[in-house]
């Protein structure tokens, strides 16, 4: 047997440009310099959208697995968003936990979601699944809307935050580095899924379905697989977003918070980490420079979103996916 | 009110909605047969239909008055504008994508979709817009039940396209021709048939279809609003899978069944009208688990 | 039927929408053995290999395989239960190179789930230095180990086929199912393909089915011949019978495009 063992398969998830180790520590370590001294000389303004760029970085890395590496449309993403966060939201307020006990339970109501809506669905035709997917969002706000429990129309308010290990969590700083901490885990977690024995079920069943059932892989339970983790990134963003803000009501997880989440992954590059931070931050960061759009906003990104669609479908990122 | 008014009154209810989802249905149906796709964009396209019907009602309605002659010719002209911009769309947005990886099609049909609610919402700031039909209120009485004329004349109009439509399919060459796409593209460019052409018609009447169901809604309901092709967007296609994705008596049958499903569903103790939406989402997950082919559809072996 | 028999069909009907592919087949394999099944086209061998593999859903029958029965199983089942297959159309997948390609059969043998990817647990990257090790090992089976690193669907058309049969080895099977590997090949890859297929029944013990249009191949390397027809089985045994067999040289008859003529 051959062994030519080094590096030699490409690194998934990443662009042509960052299959060299240490250029991408190089690159990490600047990113990671910038984004650390970054509130000490932008004001607390540019730090609160730094703040909302770095949970766009979360849920869009998290809608990425389920879009970008498992091939399947989610149009309802901003649901498990709106289950973490209104887990935490009635968990602490309603029945007094405390942010850390109720967190898991915003895991697991996300994984229980995941498992119920994608469970049924995935066995069919993968385009099934973007327009249950739309119902769903649509059923989370609504009952998020109606029900006692979360507070109705004006939501939930008062959420406490949380500590950790004696530091208390409090100022627009304090969360900024929060989500400084949570994107790097999202970077970590996706980079290491992606080169991972599931990340390659994920190519193969995105690339020909029967071939990799033929190969032995459930595709049922990769695709599965795929649904519940983005599910979990985005009740995690959902979590925090809900201590930060401190009130969550149902217009924050609208249909447009799940197209928004959408476009940035699909104009970032699907598949390909780098494009998909990127995508989050034009996302975020390019309405502010934008302001005086007002209403045409979400036209130009809708716009935008076709043209990419028509003319480069693998996004601005560079590369073919997973090359 | 006895039981047997609560029962008639939901049918006549069932009847409306069931008329409004079945012919949004058909459309989805009959694109989804002939390229597989589910259209995301088919609700807006009501939604566009409604605001045509509204312009050209606005305009003609010195001469015509806002009454039925109004809003059918509203509804003609809107069906034809609307079927010309989903052959449009068709041409421009889907057709270079059909031989693309599905993903690529289903996010172009969503950008679609995206592009022509906010062009609306631009254009309306996001307000509802009266639709200024004018007609009276006027019906007949069933015992205690009340029905108006205008619900009358509304699901005979329905009924009237959805036949001219079954005629049109199983009568005609382009039908035969749009069933024969249905079942296999590449044999039937192998055989001569204008493919291209298929499609174009197909989306020609799905559009115009949509089309005329806005305008009865806006005429009907009494105004148009940019989002309002969203939610009756999932319910045609909830409606197309309960009757079977591809079948058009499908649709039309499942139409009806959502229809009545959720008039009667709202009259259940604890669902209340406000959760119908809901209703409806949960018969759509139960008919996929259980009966993924729906009522009339054929489940089919796909090639290996 | 003895526990010699590796495979055994027995009844199987698969009928689309009223017009009936396979009819009444009955068909096995001995343990340890290279056996082809030819038969003109649209004969219903590839809709064999189907519903042997849990893709298609025949009506009746049943599949027995190493004493377990089939029929019931998904594809990814039946592979696990020891079954590989390649189709007759090539199918990599695509924007993959050829090592990860391969890597897709070592899925069903390994184990390691999401979250030991995310911690990078030991067993994990054991585990991936172990399926990497086996891939690799299959494609130097093939004789292609220095194209690892290519894309799959970039090598020449007979590359791409021993990929497709490396990456079926690499899901460590009892059997292996191969639709027309001579397809498209020239007479020197033909050969090699001869051999290739030896050495994986009397170097790795793999048994072999094979579907095949070339009739010289076939005739070569067979130990068994079965002939379907019209998704009827009309005929069973070694090269000799076979070409002797009457109904065997008119149902090649019946054909006009002059293929399977030896
Ligand atoms: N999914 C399917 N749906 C409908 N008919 C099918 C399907 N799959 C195969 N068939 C039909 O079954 C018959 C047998 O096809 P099959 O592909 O099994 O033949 P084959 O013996 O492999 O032929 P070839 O030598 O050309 O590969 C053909 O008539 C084919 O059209
Ligand atoms: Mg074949």
């Amino acid at each position: 047997m051959t062994s030519n063992s080094n590096g030699a398969v490409p690194t998934h998830g990443l662009g042509p440009f960052l299959q060299d180790a240490r250029l991408r520590w190089v690159v990490a370590i600047a990113i990671l310099a910038f984004l650390v001294v970054a509130p000490m000389i932008f004001g607390s303004y540019i730090t609160v959208i730094l703040t909302n760029a770095l949970l766009y970085v979360v849920l869009c890395l998290g809608l990425n697995i389920v879009v970008g590496y498992a091939g399947l449309l989610d149009l309802g993403y901003a649901a498990f968003f709106a289950v973490g966060a209104y887990t935490i939201g009635v968990l602490t307020i309603q029945f007094g936990f405390n942010f850390w006990v109720a967190f898991p339970f915003a895991v697991l109501a996300a994984v229980l979601a995941g498992v119920i809506i994608g469970g049924p669905t995935l066995r069919l035709r993968s385009d099934y699944l973007a327009i249950v997917t739309l119902g769903f969002g649509e059923i989370v706000r609504f009952s998020a809307r109606n029900l006692e429990i979360t507070g109705r129309a004006s939501g939930i308010s008062g959420i406490q935050d949380p500590s950790l290990f004696g530091w208390q969590i409090r100022t627009q700083t304090d969360y900024y580095y929060v989500f400084v901490v949570l994107a790097i885990i999202a970077v970590i977690a996706s980079f290491r899924l992606a080169n991972s024995r599931l990340g390659r079920a994920w190519l193969y069943v995105r690339h020909d379905e029967d071939a990799a059932e033929a190969m032995g892989i459930n595709r049922v339970q990769v695709k599965l697989a795929a649904y519940v983790i983005g599910a979990i990134f985005g009740a995690v963003g959902g979590a925090f977003f809900a201590a930060n803000l401190g009130a969550i009501s149902p217009e924050s997880f609208s249909f447009e918070q799940s197209v928004l989440v959408l476009m940035a992954v699909i104009l970032g590059g699907m598949g390909k980490i780098p494009g998909v931070i990127l995508g989050a931050f034009i996302i975020i960061l390019g309405p502010e420079l934008l302001r005086d759009l007002g209403e045409f906003r979400l036209l130009v990104f809708a716009v935008g979103l076709l043209l990419i669609m028509l003319f480069r479908p693998s996004g601005i990122w560079p590369g073919r996916r997973g090359a | 009110m006895t039981a047997f008014d609560v029962v008639m009154q939901q049918i006549v209810n069932g009847l409306v909605l069931g008329s409004f989802y079945a012919l949004v249905a058909l459309g989805y149906t009959m694109i989804f047969g002939v390229i597989k796709l589910l259209n995301f964009a088919h609700g807006d396209l009501y939604m566009v239909g409604g605001f045509v019907g509204f312009l050209v009602l606005s305009a003609i309605s010195g001469i015509t008055g806002g009454g039925w002659t109004g809003v059918a010719i509203s509804m003609f002209l809107s069906m034809i504008a609307v079927g010309c911009l989903g052959v449009v769309i068709e041409r421009v947005a889907y057709h270079p994508m059909l031989r693309a990886p599905r993903l690529s099609i289903l996010i172009t049909a969503l950008a679609v979709s995206l592009v022509l609610q906010n062009t609306v919402l631009s254009i309306t700031h996001g307000q509802y817009t009266a639709f200024g039909a004018d007609f009276g209120f006027g019906g007949v009485n069933l015992g205690n039940v009340f029905i108006t004329y205008n619900q009358m004349i509304l699901v005979g109009i329905a009924a009237f396209l959805m036949i001219g439509l079954e005629v049109f399919v199983s009568r005609t060459q382009y039908g035969r021709a749009m069933r024969a796409v249905a079942i296999d593209k590449d044999m039937c460019q192998l055989m001569g048939i204008n493919v291209s052409g298929v499609i174009a018609v197909t989306f020609l009447i799905g559009s115009a279809l949509a089309a005329a169901a806005g305008t009865l809604a806006g005429a009907y309901y009494g105004s148009v609003w940019y989002f309002m092709g969203f939610l009756i967007g999932l319910k045609a296609f909830t409606a197309a899978v309960i009757g079977g994705i591809g079948s058009i008596p499908g649709a039309m049958l499942g139409g009806l069944i959502l229809g009545f499903l959720e008039a009667f569903g709202t009259q259940l103790p604890g669902i209340g009208s406000e959760w119908k939406d809901v209703f409806s989402f949960a018969v759509l997950i139960l008919v996929l688990v259980f009966k993924p082919t729906g009522l009339l559809g054929k489940s089919e072996q796909e090639r290996m | 039927m003895a526990d010699n028999q590796l495979l055994a069909l027995s009844g199987v009907t698969l009928a689309f929408a009223g017009n009936t592919v396979l009819d009444d087949v009955n068909f096995s394999i001995p343990r340890d053995a290279i056996v082809s099944l030819i038969g003109p086209n649209g004969a219903g061998k590839t809709s064999l290999f189907n519903s042997i593999t849990g893709f298609y859903k025949p009506q009746g029958g049943s599949v027995r395989f190493d004493g377990q029965e089939l029929l019931k199983l998904k594809p990814h089942q039946v592979t696990a239960s020891g079954i590989a297959r390649t189709f007759q159309n090539v199918r990599l997948f695509r924007e993959m190179t050829v090592l990860e390609n391969v890597m897709s059969g070592m899925h069903c043998r390994t184990k390691s789930g999401a979250l030991a990817a995310v911690l990078r647990l030991p067993s994990q990257q054991r585990e991936e230095a172990e399926i990497r090790a086996f891939s690799e090992e299959c494609l130097a089976f093939v004789g292609i180990a220095d194209e690892a690193n290519r894309e799959a669907t970039t090598l020449a058309y007979g590359h791409q086929r021993r990929v497709e049969i490396a990456r079926a080895l690499a899901t460590k099977p009892k059997l292996l199912l191969l639709d027309e590997p001579a397809a498209g090949l020239n007479s020197g890859e033909k050969v090699a393909l001869t051999e290739l297929i030896a050495r994986i029944r009397n170097e790795l013990g793999i048994s072999v089915l094979l579907i095949e249009h070339d009739m010289g191949l076939v005739m070569k390397i067979s130990e068994r011949i079965s002939v379907l027809d019209h998704g009827k089985m009309i005929a069973e045994g070694t090269a000799k019978d076979i070409q002797n067999d009457p109904k065997v040289i008119e149902a090649y008859l019946g054909q006009d495009d002059g293929e399977g003529q030896s």
